[in-house]
Parts: structure tokens; sequence; C-alpha cells
């Protein structure tokens, strides 16, 4: 055997991230290359561990429900209506009426907002820059209507254990209304940039398969599941919060790739559109608490609720005993489950396509590390 | 729901949990905290699992209608690979651990299992003492490979026989599992803080 040198060697290991803007936060994912093909992924993760569970130990029903929002800050309302949906769930109460449907069109918004995000940085990172702008400028009428009803833009904390906080302002269903009648249209216009693009549908089309098989092997759930063919959605599967009431498809794909999951999220968008628009018209009157203590002491148990969030199911198991703190609560992550797929999805593919890759599983570095 | 004391602030009386109350008409439990009221579970897959694995559950019962099975931890993959092949319970949706120190065997492995064909749920939980090494379940379910890795790095549960065992979440050379109870919440690894960061301590 001669001395090998460098040369020889045709496995290369090269770091990627945790300072990549591709991913999306401080994801660090070591690579294995053969040239520029992938032969292996290994993802450290835990740049942004603040221990979420361990500060829900430690802080009352109440005072966690902020907490909850900094996870995934990009779907801050779905993470907060996971979350009271759990303790509800624990002292077996339900939000009144009219707090369940403002929670609906919150949460559905939010869905929008979290896809419109999505949609603009995983463009970015595949090289079409333009779409960013865009949908930064259409996110900014949801997030004004949130600064509007609660005063804050992204970590809203907009739902209290057993409804909302505040009433809603006067012309909030106009608002809302207008919100989508601005979106809808441009998310016509996103298209005529990307669906029928040709770099689009090359950079994006039989690239990162996970089939349905793999999905539910892996536990990959939200768009990336519907994009391989399963139609399965939490809001029709177990709904919760009244989802039954309303009318709306589950788009699904058929080839699982990273251009099925951008056709499915684009859908996604206005079928959320499509919700909020029937749920505000019948926003029933009536109080918007329901009955809770001021001190929050659930019975001992434990329960596991789960919703779908912009980026698969959320859930949260909590445990009580009794007192007024959580004795423990767990957040099953959406983002960090998903991304476990990256290996299986990256293999064989090229370097170029791991920035593809990462995007389309739509990942918040805050949920994955929380 | 449960009409609860007004002034905040005196825990005194309602602390001790154990006694179990006479049944007071309206609904259990405004003072001493209710013990956790299951239900046994009867239905087609208690029975099955009851056929399959007799003594090796420990209860079948279900919680404000959530399901969950408690076996014995040597049953409890066994457990998840029949569920998955003759129940169709084939996704795994999480795996994780409560800690209660004051027992001897202080921790609850929970496991959530999802079925899409029967949408239906069921956590199948075991207990074990701290140093038990279960089995683990990426033979059954792949996905719990790095829902694994969270319950070693938080708990410092080992898998027995799992591929890639390292912690997730921690840094690699951290002391200590935090998520156990008798880890308080400014508990720091300082050795680990001075050696990368360079200061005295994180607290």
């Amino acid at each position: 055997m001669p001395d090998t040198t460098f040369l020889d060697s045709s496995e290369l290991v090269i770091n990627m991230g945790p300072q990549h803007p591709s991913t999306h936060g401080v994801l660090r994912v070591v690579l294995k290359l053969d040239g520029e093909k992938v032969l292996g992924t290994d993802c450290v993760i835990g740049y942004l561990h603040r221990g979420v569970e361990k500060i829900g130990e430690n802080r009352t029903y109440q005072q966690f429900a902020p907490y909850v929002d900094r996870m995934d800050y990009c779907a801050a309302v779905s993470n907060g209506l996971g979350y009271c949906l759990a303790v509800e769930k624990l002292l077996n109460v339900e939000a009144t009426p009219r707090a369940q449907v403002v929670r609906v069109i919150l949460t559905e918004l939010n869905r929008m907002a979290s896809h419109l995000i999505w949609l603009g940085t995983h463009a970015l990172d595949i090289g079409a820059i333009t779409p960013l702008f865009y949908v930064m400028r259409e996110r900014e009428a949801i997030l004004a209507i949130y600064e509007k009803y609660c005063g804050a833009r992204l970590t809203t904390h907009a739902f209290r254990i057993g409804g909302l906080q505040y009433e809603l302002y006067d012309g909030f269903e106009q608002e809302v209304k207008a919100a989508c009648d601005l979106i809808l249209p441009k998310i016509e216009e996103y298209e005529t940039l990307l669906t029928g693009n040709r770099i689009w549908i090359s950079r994006t089309k039989g690239v990162g398969i996970l089939n349905a098989d793999d999905c539910k092997a892996y536990g990959v759930t939200g768009p990336m599941l519907r994009a391989a063919g399963v139609k399965w959605d939490l809001r029709k599967a177990q709904p919760y919060s009244g989802y039954e009431q309303y009318d709306f498809e589950i788009p699904t794909g058929a080839n699982g790739d990273t251009y099925d999951r951008y056709l499915v999220r684009m859908e996604e968008m206005r079928q959320a559109a499509r919700i909020v628009r029937q749920a505000v018209d019948k926003i029933p009157v009536g109080p918007i608490m329901a009955k809770i203590p001021k001190v929050i002491k659930p019975p001992v148990g434990e329960v596991y609720v789960s919703i779908e969030a912009p980026k698969g199911e959320l859930g949260y198991l909590i445990v009580s005993d009794g007192s007024p703190q959580p004795y423990r609560v767990r957040v099953r992550p959406p983002s960090f489950v998903n991304l476990q797929s990256l290996d299986r999805m990256a293999r064989g593919a090229l370097i170029a396509d791991v920035v593809a890759i990462i995007g389309t599983i739509d990942i918040v570095l805050g949920e994955v590390d929380r | 729901m449960p009409e609860e004391q007004r002034p905040e602030g005196k825990p005194a009386q309602d602390a001790p949990p154990a006694t179990p109350k006479p049944a007071p008409p309206p609904r259990p439990a405004p003072k001493a905290p209710a013990v956790m009221a299951a239900t046994p579970w009867d239905g087609e897959i208690p029975q099955l699992l009851k056929e399959e694995f007799g003594d090796q559950l420990r209860e079948c019962a279900s919680y404000l209608g959530q399901n969950f099975v408690v076996a014995k931890p040597e049953t409890v993959v066994p457990i998840l690979e029949f569920l998955k092949f003759e129940a169709d319970f084939d996704y795994l949706v999480d795996v994780t651990a409560v800690d209660s120190p004051q027992r001897p065997e202080r921790f609850d492995l929970i496991y959530v299992l999802y079925s899409f064909a029967r949408n239906e749920r069921i956590r199948v939980k075991m207990q074990i003492a701290d140093g038990f090494r279960p089995q683990t379940a990426t033979g059954v379910h792949l996905t719990a490979n790095w829902l694994e890795r969270e319950v070693f790095d938080m708990f410092g549960v080992e898998f027995a026989g799992h591929p890639d065992l390292r912690r997730i979440l921690m840094p690699e050379d951290w002391n200590g599992h935090p998520l156990r109870k008798d880890k308080s919440i400014t508990d720091m690894d300082n050795r680990w803080v001075e050696e990368h960061l360079g200061i005295e301590s994180g607290q």
C-alpha cells in the first residue's frame, strides 16, 4: 500500500453552521462528503437551549404561558394555543365559545404568517431573493392585527388559560377580512414567481424525497407528511377549538419532495384564509373567559394534548401534582422531530441540496432546542 | 369549575395529598389535591394486550378520556412492537420521562403512540429505578433515536442497545442531567462554565 496523502482521500468532513445563513439560526450540520455528494450528516443542536421545560416546573401555570411563545417564535400563537388547551384539559374546562372562535382566527392568521416566513427564507436559500421582501410586506398585515389586539407582534401571549385576556378591538373583523383579501391574491403572485420557474423546479423537484412510510417511521408530521400523500391533519383527525365547524380541505402532495411540500404549504395558506373568513363571520357574543380560579391547581394527573401547529404536531404532556406549578411540562416539538429526517433526505444528495432540504423541513431553532 | 379559595398566598392546610377524602357533593377536590382519578380502560386493545402480555401489564386505565398502559420495564419494547404490527400504532409521537426522586423507581418513562388507521392515542408507561437500563425502541420506531437521546441527556436514563447514545441538547462534556428534580433551576456545571466561558460561575 502506498502512503495515502490527503489527495487520495475521497471523504471530506465539513462543517455547515452554526453561523451559516441557510441553517435558519444556530443549527450545525457536520457533512460527510464525497466530492459534492453527501454521504452522511450529523446535526449538532442545542445552541439555543434555554431549558424551557425546567422553567415550566418552576413557574405557575399562568406564569409559564409566555415562555411557550418563545419556542417557535414564528408561530407563537399556535404554541400558546396548545399550552392553554393542555392546561384546560387538565382542569377539565373549555374556553368559552367566543374565545374559541377568536383563537381559531388568530391561530390561522399565525399559520399564514409562519408559512410566509418559511416561503421567504426557503426561496432566499435557494437563490430567489425577491419573495422574501414580498412576504415580509404581507406578513406585516397580520402582525399589525396582533399588535392592535394584544400589543405584541411576535411573541404575542394572545391567549389565557380559559379563554382570552382582551376583548376584540373595534374594527377587528374588518381588518382581519382585509388582511385575507390582501394576502390571497399575493399568494397567486408568489406562485407566478416560483411555481413554474425552471430554476425553482430544478432545485426542488425530486429533492429531499421522504415517502409516507419514512415519514411515519421518523414521526414526521405537518406539511411534510401531507406532501408525502398522507391526508392527515389534527384539525380534522381530532378537532379542537371547534375546527369541525369550518369547511376546509387538507392539501396533499404525491411525491414527498421539496416541490410538493412547497405546493402543500402554499395551499395551506389559502385554506387558512378560508377558515379565517368563515370564523370571522360568526364570532359569537358572550364572555371571553371561562370560570377559572385565580390560582390554578389542577387535580393530580397527566394529560397529553396536541394541536396541528404550522410545522406539525405540537404536543404538551403536563403532569400535575395538585400544586400551582406543573410537576413536569414536556413539549413535543414538531421541528425537533422533523429535523431528525434530515439525514435520510440528504444522503446521496448534492451539497447544494442540503440547503434546500433544511429549508423545506421548516425548522425554528428556538423550538428544536427549547 | 372548582371554586377555589380566594386569598392567594396562604398555602397552609392544603398541602398533604395522600388521604382519600369523602366525596363531596359537587366536584372532587377544592382543597386537597385530587388523586389522578383514572378509570379502568376496557376495550379491544387492552383485551389484546392482556391476552398477549398477561401479568406483565400493571394497569390499563384512562384519565380524562386518554388511555394509557403501565407495564413492567422489560415488556415495554415488545408492547410497542406488538401495538405497531398487530394494532397499527405505527407512529411514535414522543418519548419522555418524569422524575419522582422520592420513589425507589424514580423515573416514569412515557411513550406516546398514535395510530393513523384508528385515529387513537395510547401512552405506554413504565417505572424504572435510577441506573436501570431500559431497552431502546429504535428498532421499532426510528424516531425514538433523538427522543431517547433527549431523555438520556435530560434525565440520565441510558437506553440499552441505542445506536448513538450521546447528549443532544446539552454540551457533550456537561456534567449532570438538568431535568432531574434534584437539580435546581439555577444549578450550573461550574467546571464547564469556567473551562469554556472563562468566567467563575454561570450564576
